[in-house]
């Protein structure tokens, strides 16, 4: 099917406006690029605090953000909870980053060993060390098996610890960096459509095989039948890639 | 009095930096101060208890050294003394760079009874050397979102200086920046005097808040409402739920007039109304000046002295810096966070000329070595503008691809800085100007380059000048 024949992609951003530290919105701006690029129309609707969710999305977008912030967002985003773990069900995509991927695991213990409650899309748990803890600040290169993804690259800082449950796949195998824990070389997790990572850079610009998985996924849920994109080149993205993979590398080595 | 230990120290830190100059190093910069520290591990408390007139600290995220430097020439005017660590050296070592540059082979900074020290200091750091600096008054500009990887979040930030501010002596003078929601708030932990500086013209609001905000929620958790936004979360702010709300300035921008080679301000200084055409562009520069007179008016310089020094200010360091190279004007602006990088891109987009911009992106220690934040900046600003654009630095490719994201493709991707510099140069008509946007290591590397080039003298044949951060 000819993607630009589906209607326009909803695209749900949640809590931009508070989980924005990171500047994960370069992720947004990477999906309005790229789906302009390829004909794709697009509509986004901006979630924040106080507001409900629109009835229906093809993708989900969630960044990271401060300790506090996270709190601020957290009872909200847990009442919004059935209607994402049924729009997971149903296949749409889910890009969750950082703050937002631990708010997307079953529980988030802060520093202060208070109980945040996650939206339980992804079956995980995370642990804020403590202050003496270092917190893992670095670039990160990873191989993921989700797709054509291949080889992600970004930066993470994070001071919680993730933990995969019984039944989550991770997103990535860590080749430099700390990944959710540090210890058993997981990066992030999938749950049937929906992604979580750690990743910064923002992620999205430079991993543009990640980018258009997450389009053509968002696409194949809102056409009804599977979507498949066109090869198209993006050179700028790719030397970026390219260039952060080797800065990773070099760093990993000193 | 200075003491022996301390004596020695000066004098090992001269001869550190008098040899590192000699070897051609771009060190005579920190080195000397390391040195010094080395021997007498207190020296800072020392040498800024013997200061006569005592110690201006001006930390904050930005405009730090613009503010200190501005400070420093209005001070000059006043009669005073000023020692500064000019070139944005603002951890330890780079104050004790300054006293020993300053100390001279007399040993003996305290000659003049008018001298007084104005020390940038590095936000984070401010809480460890505050109390041993002492400081007579204290300005605080901004709190904005910086190099995450190496300062952490904001909040952390803000919660050092909070900390650090309940047991100061209740003789310092607190300067801080009405419009700031999380510098106001400090006046709530100040024993002493306090005196507040703010912008007061809607006509230079922005019609929507830059992406990248970082107060924007009172400590009860509420959302601030804001009348007016000037940068970032910089702005006239309040808190409907608890009452909360941007004090009424005591040094105010009435009129502010943005040009694209400067502003015409009008500043009320108390009962004073003083009128100034200050030569350096950009809202940002106003606050800076702003912050200035506040500080000069806290140590009782007169309004009329104030306005003289501001309208023949230069600029400092690699901050708005020019340098004449082959009938071009290079014009050198320091960006390196998403607030300050804003405040670049919008001082750009007031020229409706065409504009060539090399925009030069590193990652190293002092950098950032997270570019991640350049996705916060909105570099769509300069969207629909005539822009001849060369990316470059160790991280080039990247700001390239941001670039091209906001819909501005560069004409070339060049990493290294004088292949990227000859280029950015033959794509500058003669008598045009080219801006050179970099983070601060960028900006150390090129302006060495445009220094060389303009045969201007090069950062570290100034011993009193270095890398700091």
């Amino acid at each position: 099917m000819n993607p630009s024949s589906c209607p326009a992609l909803r695209i749900v951003s949640l809590y931009a406006d508070v989980m924005n530290v990171y500047a994960d919105r370069g992720n947004l701006i990477a999906i309005r690029n790229r789906a302009a690029e390829r004909g794709i129309p697009i509509e986004v609707f901006d979630v924040s605090l106080g507001d409900e969710l629109p009835p229906d999305a093809d993708l989900v977008l969630i960044g990271g953000g401060q300790d506090r912030e996270q709190h601020r967002i957290a009872r909200e985003l847990a009442a919004h909870g059935p209607r994402l773990r049924e729009w997971v069900q149903a296949d749409i995509a889910v890009l969750a980053v950082c703050g937002g991927f631990q708010l997307f695991g079953r529980w988030y213990r802060d520093q202060h060993g208070v109980i945040v409650p996650g939206v339980e899309i992804f079956d995980l748990t995370s642990v804020a060390p403590g202050p003496k803890a270092p917190r893992a600040v670095g670039d990160v290169v990873a191989r993921s098996t989700v797709g054509a993804i291949g080889e992600v690259v970004g930066f993470e800082n994070h001071a919680g610890r993730t933990y995969l449950g019984p039944t989550a796949r991770a997103f990535a195998t860590v080749e430099h960096g700390f990944g959710n824990n540090g210890v058993d070389g997981t990066e992030g997790a999938v749950s049937r459509n929906a992604i979580g990572t750690y990743l910064h850079g923002a992620v999205l610009p430079k991993n543009p095989a990640f980018l258009d998985h997450l389009l053509a996924i968002a696409l194949t849920h809102r056409c009804g039948e599977p979507v498949a994109l066109d090869p198209l080149s993006a050179p700028y993205a790719a030397r970026a890639h390219a260039s952060a993979v080797a800065v990773a590398r070099r760093r990993s080595r000193t | 009095m200075t003491s022996l230990r301390d004596r020695v120290a000066l004098l090992a830190g001269r001869a550190a930096g008098a040899a590192s100059r000699r070897l051609g190093r771009g060190g005579g910069t920190a080195l000397p101060g390391l040195v010094a520290g080395a021997i007498a591990a207190d020296l800072v408390r020392s040498l800024a208890a013997s200061l006569p007139q005592g110690v201006v600290t001006v930390t904050g995220t930005n405009g730090k050294t613009t503010t200190a430097h501005l400070l420093a020439a209005i001070l000059s005017e006043a009669g005073f003394q000023s020692l500064a660590n000019r070139s944005g050296s603002n951890l330890e070592r780079g104050l004790l760079a300054t006293y020993v540059a300053a100390a001279g082979d007399s040993v003996d900074i305290s000659e003049s009874d008018l001298a007084i020290g104005v020390l940038e200091v590095d936000e984070a750091e401010l809480p460890r050397l505050f109390p041993r600096l002492r400081p007579r008054v204290a300005t605080f500009l901004n709190l904005f979102r910086d190099q995450l990887d190496r300062y952490g979040e904001v909040d952390s930030v803000a919660d050092g200086w909070h900390a650090m501010l309940t047991d100061i002596d209740a003789g310092t003078t607190l300067v801080l920046n009405s419009d700031d929601p999380n510098v106001a708030e400090l006046a709530s932990q100040a024993p002493g005097p306090v005196i507040t500086f703010g912008v007061d013209d809607h006509s230079v609001a922005l019609s929507a808040a830059d992406h990248a905000s970082d107060a924007r929620f009172c400590p009860n958790g509420n959302r601030f409402q804001y009348d007016a936004i000037y940068m970032g979360h910089v702005g006239d702010w309040h808190c409907d739920c608890c009452g909360r709300a941007r004090p009424p300035p005591d040094v105010v921008a009435r009129a502010v007039e943005l040009g694209a080679n400067g502003s015409r301000i009008t500043i009320a200084i108390g009962e004073t109304v003083i009128a100034v055409d200050l030569p350096l562009p950009g809202l940002y520069l106003v606050y800076n000046a702003l912050a200035a007179a506040a500080s000069a008016h806290a140590l009782g310089v007169d309004p009329p002295v104030i306005a003289r020094a501001l309208a023949a200010a230069t600029a400092p360091f690699g901050r708005q810096e020019r340098f004449q190279i082959e009938g071009r004007e290079a014009r050198v602006l320091l960006a390196k966070n998403p607030a300050g990088l804003n405040q670049v891109l919008r001082t750009l987009a007031v020229s409706d000329q065409p504009l060539t911009v090399l925009a030069m992106l590193n990652d190293g220690i002092q950098d950032g070595q997270d570019v991640s934040w350049i996705y916060d900046a909105d570099i769509e600003l300069l969207a629909g503008h005539q822009l001849n654009l060369i990316c470059s630095g160790d991280r080039a490719d990247d700001f390239a691809l941001r670039w091209m994201l906001a819909g501005i493709e560069p004409r070339s991707v060049l990493p290294v800085t004088e292949e990227a510099l000859d280029a950015a140069l033959a794509a500058t008509p003669v008598g045009a100007r080219l801006d050179l946007i970099a983070t601060y290591t960028a900006m150390l590397d090129v302006r060495e380059s445009l220094a060389r080039r303009s045969g201007a003298s090069s950062y570290w044949e100034t011993p009193e000048q270095g890398a700091g951060r």
